[in-house]
């Protein structure tokens, strides 16, 4: 019989601490992906943030070092600068990125550090329990937007690509969801441009993964799903914003 | 050797560089500006990586990063720039990573002044950040001595995997003196076994981390360095005795001041009064065994600080509090005139006869 | 021998460089020394001024309290130091920029004409070096050919000329009474 599913070699063999339906899972799994199609493994480093993603470290099987909160980018701009050689990808949350790693995230873009940003944008703390992120839609509960997100107090959501497509070191703003077959094969391929702009030189990629919470958004894993879809994806439109190897952009 | 005249900041940079420090990430803060201004300069053409950072945080970071690889990495800044760091230093500390953090000190809290101080000797000896830690403290008092401590404290660091600060002030950092660079080689550890410089499919994956979610597993992470630090704490005490043989009143300085107060010693000496002076070259770990003796034969001791007093503390500690300490501080990045200490030891001994 | 000597005036005149120059002559004589520039926003075009100590012993604090000699190009810098300079000591002014005299007897007031003499010989910004040459007529404290190597030493590689420039200066500053 042969295996036609198996994991891939650079996820270990152990059971995660994600919720049930939780959108991490599905986004590990393709950057391992890539990393095997790539074989790269042994000579990449991935950073993990503060956020539900901070033991990341624990599922993938290469090197991995543990950032403080919303300095991923600078800690992969410390290895990649010290190690040009290695393949460097950060893994961060909307809270540390687009809060408190605002700029590390927009000066590694800026300089066009050649490394991978995969930013899950899920709109909530996750880790903490649920409080407003900077990415929380208008209008939606939170712990901390008991009453719904009021713009006129809290402010808006912060669209994370479409802020650094206007930067000219980055070589890939890319929004992609996992809420569909379809979407999530989208959401590899961008990843594996990501790591091929840094193979070659071409500076820094953020791809954007609108992924679901339904933990702390207080649905079922098939809601949460179709919460993406509906609520997040008209807000935070799926697409390519920048792609330095191609003319035409969205 | 060859002598040059150089500033301490520019000194600090190019031994730093000679003893193999491969990454330099800074951000420009008065008085440090010339070491950022030298590695800018020195680092792209001798293999090295020079990197502005958008702020103090990301060039802690930086350096974290780098430094998780198990190459060389330093940083640098000045007091305000330095709280930013400790957030960094912290992690450090707490994923045993060796690196090395240099801080110019100027005058505080705040924004403070841009001239010379000595009041982060706290910040430094008790908390670089968060949590339960420590870091190796050296305090040069002369731009050799800027010199000689980075690649002493790049050795020390990788041999405790523990960071090392160079804690300097705006006056050594400024202030240009003749200096020369040993040729001596440092003792490089292989650091493959932590590093995470890439499995290469040879080799369990390594991680750098400081998260412990189950407590008495970060509990005994703590106790393990813990035990380090008493091996540092019983094997790197340095220190300098200047005339303590024999005298009444022991003045207690280090760094920059140090070099002020051992001019107040020998003037006062001139005019026959038995005054030594003790200085601390670690401040963690403290020489407290050492001036523990030193003070053996004293009956007052004399702390001399640019601040309020803080390191005065430990010089109580190490004592026992079995002698009177007095202090005679100037603050602010006011620094004192040797004249300023000689009045006070002349104050004291009349106090004793 | 101990020597502390401030030279101060505008940002601009050299007054770093050649503390420098004294610097690189006291290092050349293996002798001790310290130079401790102002620093600060006072240095981006407002006064700067360096504190040279030179010793045949260690020297502690590299800030001078009470110079023996105090170089001045101009006159917030001769009001701001004249005070502290020791008794005895000496005060070297540039007569063309300071016009107002020193109001202390008990210290050597010795005016050149520094900024003239170097326009008059084409020696654009060679007042500080006047000066020097002057403190070196003054003091004997270095030899001409200390000045030479130390000279080497703190002039860029890329504009030799300014060498044979500087001594020029030195030694018009020396020869002025």
């Amino acid at each position: 019989m042969s295996v036609i599913f198996e994991k891939p070699k650079a996820l270990l063999d152990v059971t995660t601490h994600y919720c049930p339906g939780c959108g991490h899972g599905i986004i590990h799994r393709l950057v391992a992906e890539v990393i095997d199609e790539l074989g790269i493994e042994g000579e990449t480093v991935g950073v993990c943030p503060v956020g539900c993603a901070v033991m990341a470290y624990d599922y993938f099987s290469c090197d991995m070092i543990e950032a403080p909160h919303g300095r991923a980018p600078a800690v992969a701009t410390g290895v990649k600068r010290a190690n040009p050689n290695l393949h460097v990808f950060t893994y961060q949350g909307d809270g540390d990125l687009a809060a408190i790693g605002t700029a590390e995230t927009i000066h590694s873009g800026t300089r066009g550090e050649n490394i991978v940003i995969v930013f899950v944008n899920n709109t909530t703390y996750g880790m903490t329990g649920g409080q407003m992120a900077p990415t929380t839609l208008p209008g939606q509960v939170t712990q901390t937007t008991p009453y719904g997100r009021d713009v006129k107090t809290a402010g808006y959501p912060l669209r994370v690509c479409e802020i650094m497509s206007q930067l000219d070191g980055v070589a890939l703003a890319e929004r992609v969801a996992v809420d569909s077959p379809a979407h999530i094969r989208q959401a590899k391929a961008a990843i594996k441009k990501g790591f091929d702009n840094e193979a070659n030189g071409r500076g820094l990629s953020i791809i954007e993964v609108l992924s679901s919470c339904p933990t702390n958004w207080g649905m079922t894993p098939v809601k949460a799903m179709e919460f993406v879809r509906e609520q997040m994806i008209p807000y935070y439109p799926l697409g390519v914003y920048k792609d330095v190897t191609k003319k035409e952009t969205r | 050797m060859e002598k040059y005249l150089m500033k301490g900041n520019e000194a600090l940079g190019e031994a730093a560089i000679r003893a193999g420090c491969k990454c330099f990430f800074g951000y420009p803060i008065t008085p440090q500006t010339e070491l950022s201004a030298y590695m800018a300069k020195q680092m792209p053409k001798r293999g090295g990586v020079f990197l502005q950072a958008e702020s103090e945080l990301a060039a802690v970071n930086m350096t974290l990063g780098a430094a998780s690889t198990g190459i060389r990495a330093m940083t640098s800044s000045s007091s305000p720039g330095i709280s930013l760091k400790t957030e960094g230093v912290s992690y450090m500390a707490g994923c045993d990573l060796p690196a090395v953090i240099v801080n110019v000190q100027r005058g505080g809290p705040g924004l403070g002044s841009i001239q010379p101080s000595q009041a982060d000797y706290f910040q430094a000896t008790r908390a670089m950040g968060h949590g339960d830690a420590y870091i190796i403290v050296l305090a040069p008092n002369s731009v050799q001595e800027m010199a000689d401590f980075v690649g002493l404290a790049f050795d020390l660091a990788d041999k405790y995997r523990i960071p090392a600060m160079l804690l300097a002030d705006g006056l050594l950092g400024q202030m240009m003196e003749p200096v020369s660079f040993s040729d001596e080689k440092t003792d490089f550890v292989n650091k493959d076994d932590w590093a995470a410089n890439g499995h290469k499919n040879k080799r369990e994956h390594n991680i750098v981390n400081s998260l412990y979610l189950d407590a008495p597993t970060l509990e005994s992470k703590v106790q393990a360095r813990f035990e380090k630090y008493k091996i540092i704490e019983q094997n790197e005490r340095r220190c300098e005795k200047y005339m303590c043989d024999d005298a009444d009143i022991l003045v207690t300085a280090y760094g920059a001041t140090a070099r002020i107060a051992k001019t107040a010693v020998d003037h006062a000496r001139q005019k026959g009064i038995k005054v030594g002076l003790f200085r601390p070259i670690t401040l963690y770990p403290f020489p407290r065994q050492e001036l523990a003796d030193a003070a053996k034969g004293a009956k007052i001791i004399l702390d001399t600080e640019l601040s309020m007093g803080q390191m005065i503390e430990d010089v109580k500690l190490s004592t026992n509090c079995t002698l009177p300490v007095e202090f005679y501080g100037r603050t602010g990045g006011v620094v004192p005139a040797p004249e300023e200490i000689l009045a006070k030891i002349e104050q004291l001994n009349g106090g004793l006869n | 021998m101990n020597m502390q000597i401030i030279l101060a005036g505008f940002g601009g005149q050299g007054i770093l460089f050649a503390g420098k120059v004294l610097a690189y002559c006291a290092m050349t004589d293996g002798k001790k020394l310290t130079w401790l520039p102002s620093y600060g926003p006072e240095m981006r075009g407002g006064t700067a001024n360096c504190s040279v100590c030179i010793s045949d012993e260690e020297i502690g604090s590299p800030v001078i309290q009470n110079p023996d000699v105090l170089i001045v190009m101009n006159s917030p810098s001769l009001r701001k130091f004249e005070n502290n300079v020791k008794t005895g000591g000496i005060i070297l002014a540039d007569s063309s920029i300071i016009t107002e005299e020193c109001q202390r007897d008990d210290v050597s007031f010795v005016k050149v004409a520094a900024s003239d003499i170097a326009e008059k010989n084409e020696l654009s910004g060679g007042a500080n070096m006047v000066l020097l040459g002057k403190l070196l007529e003054l003091t004997n404290l270095f030899t001409r050919e200390t000045v030479e190597k130390a000279l080497k030493k703190c002039v860029s590689p890329k504009r030799p000329q300014l060498i044979p420039a500087n001594l020029k200066a030195m030694t018009l500053g020396g020869a002025f009474q």
